[in-house]
């Protein structure tokens, strides 16, 4: 839609409106993308450069490798080791959830029995709980029912991934359930004659289907996923041997207190892979942001 | 069909199974501790009745860290949405690069709150200082975040930051469902931009207004990782004759009652979180929603 249609004005006054509206829109985008510059900048500089000017552009960019290489090579934080846990963990989580959601999400449309329902109601409801309730009984009853089941659940991966399956499941229930609502019917009923069975149903027709709505699950749990602090802080400890990038950020502030070279440069690493992906994915992450909040 | 319900359970079981252990059971488990004298190292735990919320509202620290959380968050309300108006207006009008635009502002939502909290901590405690003291700008000087009063509004302020894109595109979506001839009859009758933006923009609006308050308030209500990492609760204050933290959001103050082993304090206080959150939230959709429905 086209807001500044001013079909009355002289084409003067439209070109000034327009240039004026340029103008400010720019300030505003230099103003959101300066904290960025600023991680930058100072990530290519010694400590002692940041305390004499913080804001003068780094004397040598080649400051910036041998910050990144001080922070993979720091021995009190692993920090690689964090990196590619934090992979395993938000790929694996995505993965259970994408699929269990959607297999859940059928069947919870395709049959309209009482239960169904009622499964249906308790997930919604289930997604006003603040994390805060749960939090530190959570904690306990993994530790209970992990040695009960002889499987550690606590600082291990399967563990947290199977709590975000808990945690991401509702939400991305809702989601698939609104979209498989639309799908018609008949295009399984024809499967069904054919002799395809209700299991190779979903994966061989109705999961292929979901490839627009998967995109938005996958973004809106992978941004979760990839920055949670609390949920892994609390099952894997700040530690442990699994670890995650958000802890392994508080660890370098913890470690090296107001020593801003290294700081930035291990949160400028932590932003980088979501902001490449951006880049190149873009056109899909808005869209799927979208969709996903005004369901 | 016999086999058929076997594919069904099978398809609902892990989710099902996932939601039971990781939010159900957590959450009535959450409910009793609340109740109790749970305080993390003693392994039996006894019942206590409301002792704990007794106590909760006799202490100023509780008292105080709830009136901030709730001031922050309307704080927040007003400041998210106003920004994010304006630049879902920016972003759907003439501009050439408007859709470059749309995509740099949603960029701070990809970085969580633990990081954001450190970048922001830098550019307020230095690059601000700096610049204060180069251009000899007095309110420059001292960094906003050691302030009592000004604490929170700079939380708003980078809360706003990360924010103000993911909500601008819920506007943005809402803009372009509304047919353009609209607009356009409205200016052909003479109404000038503004008019036609409160008098026929904002009412066709209403249904993305409401799901970007219920988002912006739930989000500030629960706020805890940027909290964690740019204020840490500070700077010190007093509050009816008790020092307390400046910036000490709820979300934060449970944590900082667990991590001193008061886990059934704790416990109450996120019961507390959870019912305001619950009731303000119930109120603010219904409110809106008889807001939508007037126009």
């Amino acid at each position: 839609m086209n807001l500044n249609h001013m079909a009355h004005k002289p084409n003067r006054t439209i070109k000034l409106e327009l240039v004026l509206l340029e103008v400010l829109t720019v300030l505003l985008f230099i103003l959101f993308m300066v904290p960025f510059g600023m991680v930058v900048v100072n990530s290519a500089k010694t400590s002692k450069e940041i305390i004499f000017n913080a804001i003068a552009p780094p004397t040598s960019w080649g400051q910036l490798a041998v910050n990144v290489s001080l922070i993979f090579n720091n021995p009190t934080v692993d920090y690689l080791g964090a990196f590619l846990d934090s992979i395993l963990i938000t790929v694996f989580s995505l993965m259970v959830i994408v699929l269990f959601s959607s297999m859940c999400a059928w069947v919870l449309v395709r049959n309209k029995t009482v239960w169904s329902t009622v499964l249906f109601m308790a997930f919604v409801a289930a997604m006003v709980i603040p994390f805060q309730v749960l939090m530190y009984p959570l904690v306990r009853w993994m530790r209970v029912s992990g040695d009960f089941l002889h499987f550690r659940l606590l600082g291990t991966i399967p563990g947290i991934v199977f709590a975000y399956l808990g945690f991401g499941s509702p939400l991305s229930i809702f989601i698939f359930h609104g979209f498989i609502k639309n799908i018609p019917y008949e295009l399984e009923e024809s499967a069904t004659i054919d002799g395809c069975s209700r299991g190779r149903t979903f994966f061989s027709i109705v999961f292929p289907l979901l490839q627009p709505i998967i995109v938005t699950v996958l973004i809106l749990n992978g941004i979760w996923i990839w920055n949670d602090y609390l949920l892994p802080l609390l099952m894997l400890g700040s530690n442990g041997r699994v670890q995650t990038i958000p802890i392994a950020v508080t660890a370098f502030a913890g470690a090296y207190l107001k020593q801003w070279d290294l700081i930035l440069t291990s949160t400028l690493i932590a932003m980088l892979p979501v902001i490449v992906l951006y880049l190149f994915a873009q056109r899909y992450i808005i869209k799927g942001m979208v969709e996903g909040s005004i369901k | 069909m016999k086999q058929s319900r076997l594919i069904n359970v099978l398809f609902v079981v892990p989710c099902v199974f996932a939601f039971i252990m990781i939010i159900i059971i957590p959450f009535f488990f959450g409910l009793y501790y609340s109740m109790t004298d749970w305080n993390g190292v003693n392994n039996d735990v006894n019942f206590i009745g409301f002792k704990n919320f007794k106590t909760l509202l006799s202490s100023p620290e509780f008292l105080f860290s709830f009136l901030i959380t709730v001031a922050y968050t309307l704080i927040n309300i007003v400041l998210v949405n106003i920004v994010s108006f304006g630049l879902s207006l920016m972003v759907t009008s003439k501009l050439r690069r408007r859709n470059f635009y749309r995509a740099g502002f949603f960029v701070p939502y990809l970085i969580g709150g633990i990081v954001l909290g450190y970048i922001w901590q830098f550019l307020l405690n230095n690059i601000l200082v700096d610049l204060g003291n180069m251009l000899s700008i007095e309110v420059l000087k001292t960094s906003f975040l050691s302030l009592p009063h000004t604490v929170i509004w700079t939380m708003a302020v980078v809360n706003t930051w990360q924010y103000a894109g993911y909500i601008m595109l819920i506007y943005v979506a809402s803009i372009q469902s509304i047919p353009a001839s609209l607009m356009e009859a409205a200016n052909v009758d003479g109404a000038n931009y503004i008019t036609r933006v409160f008098r026929i923009l904002i009412p066709m609006m209403a249904n993305a207004f409401t799901i970007s308050i219920f988002l912006t308030l739930t989000t500030s209500f629960k706020q805890f990782d940027m909290n964690l990492t740019l204020t840490n609760g500070g700077p010190a204050t007093r509050f009816l004759d008790v020092p307390v933290k400046a910036s000490q959001l709820l979300a934060m103050n449970i944590f900082s009652t667990a991590t001193a082993n008061r886990m059934a304090e704790a416990q109450a206080k996120a019961v507390v979180l959870f019912i305001a959150l619950l009731v303000v939230s119930l109120i603010q959709v219904s409110v809106n929603k008889k807001k939508e429905v007037e126009m």
